[in-house]
């Protein structure tokens, strides 16, 4: 295999109902970072109906080039028709790197381009950077539930593949003026021979309010919450705040909060400006979904609970007195 | 119906510590389990059975100690276990691990289903479902809640971030399985003395002629790891206390709004 003919660092913007996810947007500025070191092209790759927003975002977040494939039968997700899809533009193009969020439909399709193309694919990264030697990219992840960090490499094969966390890193800044050169491909997916077939949605109940993986400020409860009712207390801040209430493992398996709400390895992966951590003692299992946060508060009672030892501001005490306390505060100097 | 279930024995990743001193991980002494997500996936498989009537096979490649939660699979009910297990199998990546447990599902005969848990707690890769399903040839559905079959149609319910989907998908097709799935069944005593007196069928790899085994093992594994460590964790941050909430509150707040952060 010679990698010279092996060119570019592709994103793929995952959409929901033409809607892209702030997920590609993330990706396109760690792409950036890997493009200019390997001196190469930023591309993000759409594949959906309605492909207009998708565009407009890959354009204003830096991509070089957007390549589109439009049609019907990418209005829903399926691994089968975009995996294929996927596959036509690498056989023609061939890239050098792919980035994928680690979604629910990003790690499926990661696995299945990876797969075909028998080449390496690293899951769920929360680092990238480039090996100076060899030009290959580093792949960072945790394993072990937070326990050990690996960096892995796709030394031998080409394009190296990689999931990232969303909410990892944060979206790059906008630039409105940027051009991208726009190539549209024409791939189109016999209906008949899908093998699957999405033939009804049920719309999340949960959606509403802010999005924990997008939230600036998350507040999060523990063990040290006692029951599923003081999570109010810790809603009423977090609304207060502009933000999400987010919850440790302890609290989603003692059924207090659903799993959506869950931050850590087998959560969701957090990075906001502010995260208040009430209760939480800081399994290091939670700690990797959330110590890249800007700002950590941490309230607890107990003085060596490792949640500390993240945090920049740790507050030893009842979280029964200090949530109370900062909505009040927050409050008044919001003059609410 | 025939449905194969890919299951793994891990370390209990709740259970494991940080050496402080060495900052290594400190495995001596913590329990082996089956993987949590495989149960539900095997809770699935028992339940297509009991629903539609089959046979639920299980498959788990690892060290001849993986034997226990093969046995622990056979005690809540499944009817056949088999041990992928070689020297060669040893290193491989989920590229490799996938094409493997892809070639031994083929030999064992046709099949309906392969259930698998969304994720293994030890490496957390959640793909090696996914690449089984492409190494297969069919398609994959993954966090998947139900599984429904009327009249020849199978529908599944899968759970993504915006909400429920439900799809109609051809057989076989490959689903992976999660907490929210469903709940385990226990074993029963009976079961559990079964287990122990049934037999583990070990699979080698002569025992996969067609393999190419230039997909296998460490030498067959695109990826490689370069490095590891521990999280470093060191505080920085400044601890307070609680003494009077109020006034903590005040400061607290007061550090935010200086920061720019409120």
């Amino acid at each position: 295999m010679s990698f010279e003919e092996y060119k570019d660092i592709w994103v793929f913007i995952e959409c929901f109902q033409g809607q892209p996810k702030n997920v590609g947007f993330e990706l396109l500025g760690q792409g950036r970072i890997l493009a200019d070191r390997l001196k190469q092209k930023l591309c993000a790759v759409v594949i959906e109906s309605n492909v207009d927003k998708a565009i407009d975002g890959a354009k204003c977040y830096g991509a070089d080039k957007i390549y589109v494939v439009q049609g019907e039968e990418y209005k829903n997700y399926s691994s089968d028709s975009y995996g294929n899809a996927f596959l036509k533009l690498c056989h023609k193009y061939r890239p050098n790197t792919i980035l994928i969020g680690a979604t629910i439909r990003g790690r499926e399709l990661g696995s299945k381009i990876a797969v075909s193309l028998r080449t390496g694919l690293t899951a769920d990264c929360t680092a990238l950077s480039v090996d100076e030697d060899n030009a290959n990219v580093v792949w960072e992840r945790p394993a072990f539930g937070g326990n050990l960090y690996a960096q892995i490499l796709c030394s031998g094969t080409r394009p190296q593949m990689g999931t990232v966390r969303p909410g990892a890193f944060k979206k790059p800044e906008k630039e409105e003026n940027n051009i991208s050169k726009i190539i549209t491909e024409n791939i189109r997916m016999d209906k008949v021979s899908a093998l699957t077939k999405v033939i009804d949605f049920i719309k999340s109940t949960e959606d509403a309010g802010v999005k924990l993986e997008e939230a600036e400020y998350i507040v999060s409860g523990g063990r040290g919450m006692k029951g599923p009712e003081n999570f109010a207390m810790l809603k009423e801040l977090a609304d207060l705040l502009g933000g999400a209430v987010g919850a440790s493992r302890a609290a989603v398996d003692s059924g207090w909060v659903p799993q959506s709400k869950q931050v850590g390895q087998t959560g969701k992966t957090v990075s906001p400006r502010v995260y208040i951590a009430c209760g939480i003692s800081g399994a290091v299992q939670h700690l990797a979904g959330m110590s890249s946060s800007d700002t950590i508060i941490a309230i607890n009672k107990d003085e060596s609970a490792p949640i500390f030892e993240v945090a920049d501001y740790g507050v030893v005490g009842d979280v029964f007195e200090m949530v109370p306390a900062l909505i009040k505060e927050v409050r008044s100097i919001k003059n609410l | 119906m025939n449905i194969v279930v890919c299951v793994k024995q891990v370390p209990d990743t709740t259970e494991i510590k940080i050496d402080p001193v060495k900052n290594t991980l400190i495995r001596k002494g913590v329990p082996s389990i089956l993987n949590p997500f495989d149960k539900n996936a095997l809770e699935q498989a028992l339940k297509l059975k009991d629903r539609y009537g089959g046979r639920v096979t299980v498959i788990s490649m690892g060290p001849d100690h993986a034997k226990e939660v093969l046995r622990e699979a056979l005690s809540m009910g499944a009817d056949k276990a088999y041990l992928v297990t070689d020297r060669a199998f040893g290193g491989s990546d989920t590229y490799a691990t996938s094409y493997i447990l892809s070639k031994v599902i083929e030999k064992l005969g046709s099949f309906d289903f392969v259930l698998v848990g969304k994720q293994a707690i030890d490496g957390d890769t959640g793909q090696t479902g996914s690449s089984i399903a492409e190494h297969l040839g069919i398609s994959r559905l993954s966090y998947v809640l139900d599984i429904e079959i009327s009249e020849s149609k199978c529908i599944v319910k899968r759970q993504v971030e915006e909400g429920i989907e439900v799809v109609e998908t051809k057989l076989p097709v490959l689903c992976t399985l999660t907490k929210e799935s469903n709940k385990p069944r226990y074993a029963t005593i009976r079961g559990k003395i079964d287990s122990l007196k049934a037999e583990i069928e070990e699979i080698h790899l002569t025992d996969v002629p067609d393999i190419d085994t230039t997909k296998i093992g460490l030498n067959g594994s695109p990826t490689r790891v370069k490095a590891t460590f521990t999280p470093k964790r060191q505080s920085s941050g400044e601890i307070m206390e609680a003494v009077n909430p109020e006034k903590t509150a005040k400061v607290l707040v007061g550090k935010l709004v200086e920061s720019k952060l409120l």
